[in-house]
């Protein structure tokens, strides 16, 4: 074994990470304040208003970001489910049970505020349109995964369960990443992608990100202190 | 600063999806702080 690979599976074992999750987890928290902040103040007093849609617009900073770690989430979480089944780690199980709780929460937040952006724009909370759908579709796969786990009593079990749950389920993200380019939906296509400039200003753009990145400091900082209690709590 | 609050006219939805969303988080930081101290002892 190499020393790089003995390096890596050193803090494979629920004892040496349970520190180092716990100071990254002080420090996440702390960005996430932060960027919070920021980003919410280049949200409503940056940004201008948006010559189509008003105010209703300052929504975007919260649903975007969140959608995007709803998806996010899930594929971390399936890629520790898939490295649990490969490599039968108990760390892996714990990463993506303590991933679902705060993945099912952004996937709520995206649906909820999508649904107050809904009413404003297209004069309907809701439609079975495939973008909405979809991400509903996400919503029941980590309340899935979740019931699951809860339903079975041995935590190695649970671990493997719920890990064929979230790797089936993965096929559901492209589905909601493409919705808008492969169906006919009330919902716009993607306004930011790497191939291209965001279409939308810069300060705007700004605002998002800024709040991208703190949903995804305080992802990082919620998940790794749940991991640190299923550590404890299993008694590893 | 009530114009602010008015958000020109969108204020249930823009306060709406602000309000839960940090509600949500806040209670996820709650219940897990709750659940750390119980697992702590």
């Amino acid at each position: 074994m190499t020393a790089a690979s003995t390096h890596w599976f050193w803090y494979a074992s629920p004892q040496t990470f349970y520190p180092l999750a716990g100071s990254i987890a002080r420090w996440c928290g702390i960005a996430a304040a932060l960027l919070a902040a920021a980003g919410l103040w280049v949200g409503f007093f940056v940004a201008p208003t948006d010559a189509q849609q008003g105010e209703a617009y300052r929504i975007i900073f919260i649903h975007v970001p969140a959608a995007w770690m709803s998806m996010f989430i899930y594929l971390v979480m399936a890629f520790w489910a898939a490295l649990g089944l490969a490599f039968n780690t108990r760390l892996s199980g714990m990463m993506a049970t303590a991933l679902a709780p705060t993945g099912a929460l952004f996937t709520f937040i995206a649906l909820w505020t999508g649904s107050l952006w809904g009413k404003p724009t297209w004069g309907t909370y809701w439609v079975w349109d495939a973008r909405l759908t979809s991400e509903l579709i996400l919503l029941f796969l980590y309340l899935g995964f979740m019931a699951l786990q809860a339903a079975i009593d041995d935590p190695r079990r649970a671990d493997r369960a719920g890990a064929v749950l979230a790797i089936v389920g993965v096929v559901n993200i492209p589905i909601i990443y493409f919705s808008v380019q492969w169906w006919n939906t009330l919902h716009q296509g993607a306004s930011v992608s790497l191939k291209s400039a965001p279409t939308m200003a810069a300060s705007m753009f700004t605002g998002m990100i800024l709040m991208a990145f703190a949903f995804w400091m305080y992802s990082v900082a919620v998940a790794l202190v749940r991991v640190r209690c299923i550590i404890r709590e299993r008694g590893a | 600063m009530s114009e602010f609050l008015a958000m020109g006219g969108y204020a249930w939805y823009v306060w709406g999806s602000y309000g839960v969303t940090f509600l949500v988080l806040l209670l996820e930081v709650i219940f897990l702080m709750k659940r750390s101290r119980e697992t702590k002892t």
